[in-house]
């Protein structure tokens, strides 16, 4: 890492600067200007505050989509990180809108800046192509989560699931960075395309093996694929929603860029990409992933661990189209991420409103929700049948575009035919649980008829995302600009 | 024009959807208009298209970098089907008339359901890019559950949650099919005839039409994965009873022809050998097909629950549409072809007779209580349409059912001689089960007697309404006029079978 050059440097991490910047702000208008203030009010400033940054980030990142990449291509600003960049920092921003009446923590300052710092981690996750700026990354994103996940103090279940996430995370952070140690040592650099030169004139050692073990056990964790999976249903369940919202959509997309980096670098030659390790190790993932995952998710009685589950799912398809490395399939994988974590950060808002208004997350606590609130009940219908795989929602689109990039990859001739067909048949099954939440909210009647609750700000927010899934669906054209479709 | 089919039924939902819920009334007024000038379109379409071939209706590009376009066009088999979901979509509204009636019967939302419902079926029988007939083929999913599920009777969770998984299921199995066939063909086209020109190499053909075939199949109630459709049937409101049976089937059937058949023509070619006497898919799934007609019939003779009847005779006379297909004869195809309209028209007409004329007066489908009611006294007008109804649906000659069966025995005569001779046989079952449920439902000769061995005076029901009227001349009518002049649909329906890919009529033979 030698001549870094602090200008490029500087233009390249901007976006990221700004949000620090901002999360120092928030922090002394809160706990400086605001303490006499009421909660509301301290609430509403802080994710208003949080907001403002994630726009501000977003503008710089629309205007200057490229920057010069930044000591040895430690930090790269290519278009696709600009728009896993803008996707992540949007992911943000809904979910501080969510937010707003949130009443888990007496500490909104810090809840924003928390936030803000994890978004500035999943940023850096994204353009890293760097084993130390990877690492490094990670750890700001996941430190920032656990801290995030044990907010609600006065929920037991909140300190549970904090404590599971972090030891957990910290067992697999730990493995990751054992098997980059050893990566290190066999190829003698940390920067991504070092170690791809240096890996396509070397043949598959043992030590290579338990490298590449080691960093799947670690990305596996962050992106809850099986058997890595065990923390997410608890956490999902337990951590405060919007909470949770974040952890199943701006990580998520984080961790799938970082993978895609990743797999770029240890495959390139197409002699060594037949039945790599790598490869082997991402396909199994993700077939246990995609039956688990849907599985689980048939028997829960809680809507978030039933999330939790469908995430688990979602992310084996996902993995299918990083173990098919090709160009197509990297952005197939990132469209679906994105795609995704939009609908489930509409999912997790739904899910806050109604159990602020019936107490639990339980199933049945979304009876009757189209009596009591048919706007709400609508936009939950449409996240559903969108995660569903229903078209003509985005996550269809994403789904399709992803099993097609697949099935072309020369690399895939042997697996994915068969794992597409499981994945879709999995998806079959998925519609199940799916129905089981919706009937739920349409057929059976309400237990309480009076009406739910809900803000104007949380309603239209919710009504943006919804109107973004139909329509993204509708028009799949309009994110090609930023991610390139088939 | 045949685009605006689709653009005003999907509108219709989407008003419904956000109209007040005072306004329930008005909802179904405002639903039939939507219906009437779906069919004016479609029945508009059809008569100014004549004979001609495929008339293209749209062509826009959706999606360049993937090569999906939106692509609609008609050719004479999708001008038929629009005509019969026109029908099928009038006559509905009109048989759920009494939605609405009552506070509580979420009248909008039922009717937007429905309307949807129809917009996604307009779509796939127009759909000419595989894609789009792919994403309104599932469209019509959704709407169907909730429709069941909140509005329908005898273990309607039950029912709803296996039709949705079955139909679900079957698409995942198309949508498998499609992918591969779009990925082999280098994924540049999703166009049906673009896509059917490629030269799929016949292992790749032999295992895709399989299961593209079985996944639309499903949705047609082949045996054995039939056993959706006869609790759906029973557990849904009379209107999407009408529908499912009337054209929901009928995607299933289409789609076989459609994208199976079409794509994958020597997927029906003989495997080179032969086991128990089956040498093909071909064979395989005629077998399945009669087996369909035998089965779906003999079950229908033995149900005590006067719905369940005619569900298990839908599985019986959609065996008889798959059994067409699968002769790959000019005439057994015709056949099939007008068999979806008739069969389309009369399961509309028995449903309505059974769920919604009858069973909402007297609240049970009991063929056993119904028997004791001295129905034929009480409800002469249900009781006449019923044998109307179910003569054609027997195959009376000049009813639509008549032309339609004998042109299916006939190809099927020509391709398979001992599978003609079975499904004629189920023809006659088809008689036993029908005489059977109109004489115990209707004409029963019990003596009216109550618990202490009096007389029980002939039960009054309400007065047949203006709307179910109106509905039985527009289905009965319908079925009356093709029956006596086949040829207002065979005329459109023939070119349109020959115009089909070669490959597909000269299939199966080596």
């Amino acid at each position: 890492m030698n001549g870094v050059n602090y200008s490029d440097l500087f233009f390249t991490t901007l976006p990221e600067t700004i949000l620090e910047v901002v999360s120092l702000l928030v922090l002394v208008v809160d706990l400086g200007l605001l303490r006499k203030s009421a909660q509301s009010t301290r609430m509403a400033v802080a994710c208003t505050l949080g907001v403002l940054g994630s726009a501000f980030a977003i503008l710089w990142l629309l205007v200057h989509p490229q920057a010069p990449s930044v000591a040895d291509a430690a930090l790269v600003a290519t278009p696709l990180v600009a728009a896993a960049q803008i996707g992540i920092l949007i992911l943000t921003a809904l979910v501080f809108l969510l937010s707003t009446k949130a009443k888990f923590s007496r500490n909104p300052g810090e809840f924003s800046a928390i936030v803000l710092l994890g978004t500035t981690g999943m940023m850096l996750v994204a353009a890293a192509r760097d084993l130390l700026v990877i690492f490094v990354a990670l750890e700001l994103l996941s430190l920032s989560l656990y801290v995030l996940t044990a907010f609600a103090k006065s929920v037991a279940q909140s300190a549970d699931a904090a404590l599971k996430y972090y030891l957990f995370g910290g067992m697999s952070a730990a493995l990751m960075l054992f098997g980059f140690s050893y990566l290190y040592g066999l190829t003698g650099t940390t920067s991504l395309s070092g170690i791809a030169k240096s890996l396509a004139t070397q043949g598959v050692t043992p030590l290579l093996v338990v490298a590449l073990v080691l960093v799947a056990a670690g990305l596996g964790f962050k992106v809850a694929a099986v058997p890595f999976h065990l923390w997410a249903p608890d956490t999902y369940q337990g951590a405060p929603a919007p909470v949770a919202a974040l952890i199943a959509s701006g990580s998520k997309v984080a961790s799938f860029a970082v993978l895609i980096a990743l797999t770029g670098g240890f495959i390139t030659s197409s002699a060594y990409a037949q039945g790599s390790t790598w490869v082997v190790l991402l396909v199994w993932m993700a077939a246990g992933s995609i039956v688990l995952g849907n599985l689980g998710a048939l028997v829960q009685t809680s809507v978030r661990r039933l999330l939790a589950y469908s995430a688990i799912a979602h992310a084996g398809y996902m993995l299918l189209g990083i173990a098919a490395h090709t160009e197509q399939s990297g952005a197939a994988v990132l469209y679906y991420a994105l795609t995704y974590a939009l609908t489930t950060v509409g999912a997790f808002g739904v899910i806050a409103i109604v159990e602020r208004g019936a107490g639990s997350d339980r199933l049945d606590a979304f009876a009757g929700l189209s009596r009591r609130n048919p706007l709400l009940a609508g936009t939950m219908l449409i996240f559903l049948l969108s995660l569903a795989g229903i078209p003509p929602l985005v996550v269809f689109w994403a789904k399709f575009n992803l099993f097609a990039a697949v099935l072309r990859s020369p690399s895939a001739s042997h697996w994915g035919l068969g794992l597409v067909a499981t994945a879709l048949g999995a998806s079959a099954v998925s519609l199940y649980y799916y129905l089981q939440v919706l009937k739920r909210v349409y057929v059976l009647k309400p237990i309480e008829t009076e009406p739910m609750p809900i803000s104007t700000i949380e309603l239209a927010t919710l009504l943006f995302i919804a109107l973004a899934v139909v329509l993204l669906g509708i028009f799949p054209g309009l994110l090609s600009a930023w991610i390139p479709l088939g | 024009m045949l685009a605006y089919t689709i653009y005003l039924s999907f509108a219709g939902a989407l008003v419904l959807a956000v109209l007040p819920r005072a306004w329930a009334r008005s909802a179904r007024v405002f639903a039939l208009l939507v219906a009437l000038c779906g069919l004016a379109v479609g029945l508009a379409a059809y008569v100014s298209a004549g004979t001609q071939g495929s008339v293209a209706v749209a062509d826009v590009a959706w999606v360049p970098a993937m090569g999906i376009h939106y692509t609609l066009a008609a050719d004479g088999i999708s001008r038929v089907l629009v005509l019969l979901t026109g029908l099928a979509a009038v006559a509905g509204i009109l048989f759920s008339w009494n939605i609405g009636d009552k506070e509580g019967d979420r009248a909008n939302e039922f009717f937007a359901f429905f309307l949807a419902l129809i917009g996604g079926v307009y779509g796939v029988f127009l759909s000419v890019d595989l894609f789009l007939l792919f994403v309104f083929y599932e469209i019509a999913i959704v709407p169907k559950y909730f429709l069941i599920a909140i509005w329908g009777s005898t273990r309607r969770e039950y029912g709803a949650m296996k039709l949705a998984l079955y139909s679900f299921a079957g698409s995942a199995m198309v949508l498998i099919g499609l992918l591969a066939a779009y990925a082999t063909a280098g994924s540049h086209t999703m166009n049906l005839h673009a896509l059917a020109q490629y030269p799929f190499p016949v292992s790749f053909q032999m295992w895709a039409f399989p299961l593209v075939f079985t996944g639309f199949a499903i949705l047609a109630g082949m045996w054995p994965f039939h056993t959706w459709a006869p609790t759906g049937h029973v557990a849904a409101p009379t209107a999407a009873s009408m529908l499912l049976a009337g054209v929901v089937m009928k995607l299933g059937a289409y789609g076989c022809l459609r994208v199976a058949m079409t794509l994958f023509p020597h997927g029906l070619d003989p495997w080179g050998f032969s086991f128990l006497g089956i040498n093909s898919w071909r064979t395989a799934f005629a077998l399945f097909a009669v087996i369909g007609i035998i089965y779906g019939a003999a079950v229908a003779l033995v149900q005590n629950d006067f719905k369940f009847v005619i569900g298990y005779s839908s599985v019986s006379h959609m065996g008889l549409v798959l059994l067409g297909l699968l002769t790959l004869t000019q005439i057994g195809l015709d056949g099939a072809v007008l068999q979806m309209f008739s069969h389309g028209i009369l399961a509309g007409l028995l449903f309505a007779t059974v769920g919604r004329i009858v069973y909402e007066r007297t609240h049970t489908r009991d063929l056993g209580l119904l028997s004791k009611l001295q129905l034929g006294k009480a409800m002469p007008f249900a009781a006449w349409l019923f044998v109307i109804a179910g003569m054609a649906s027997m195959g009376l000659p000049g009813f639509s059912g008549f032309v339609a069966e004998v042109q299916v025995l006939i190809g099927a005569w020509r391709a398979f001689p001992w599978f003609a001779v079975v499904a004629g046989v189920g023809i006659v079952v088809g008689v036993a089960y029908t005489w059977r449920a109109m004489q115990r439902a209707f004409f029963s000769d019990l003596p009216a007697l109550d618990t202490n061995g009096n007389a029980v005076p002939v039960p009054e029901y309400e007065p047949v309404t203006w709307a179910e009227k109106a509905g039985v001349i527009l289905l009965a009518g319908t079925s009356l006029l093709i029956g006596l002049y086949p040829r207002l649909l065979l005329d459109v329906i023939a070119p349109a079978v020959q115009a089909l890919p070669h490959a597909l009529l000269t299939g199966g033979r080596p």
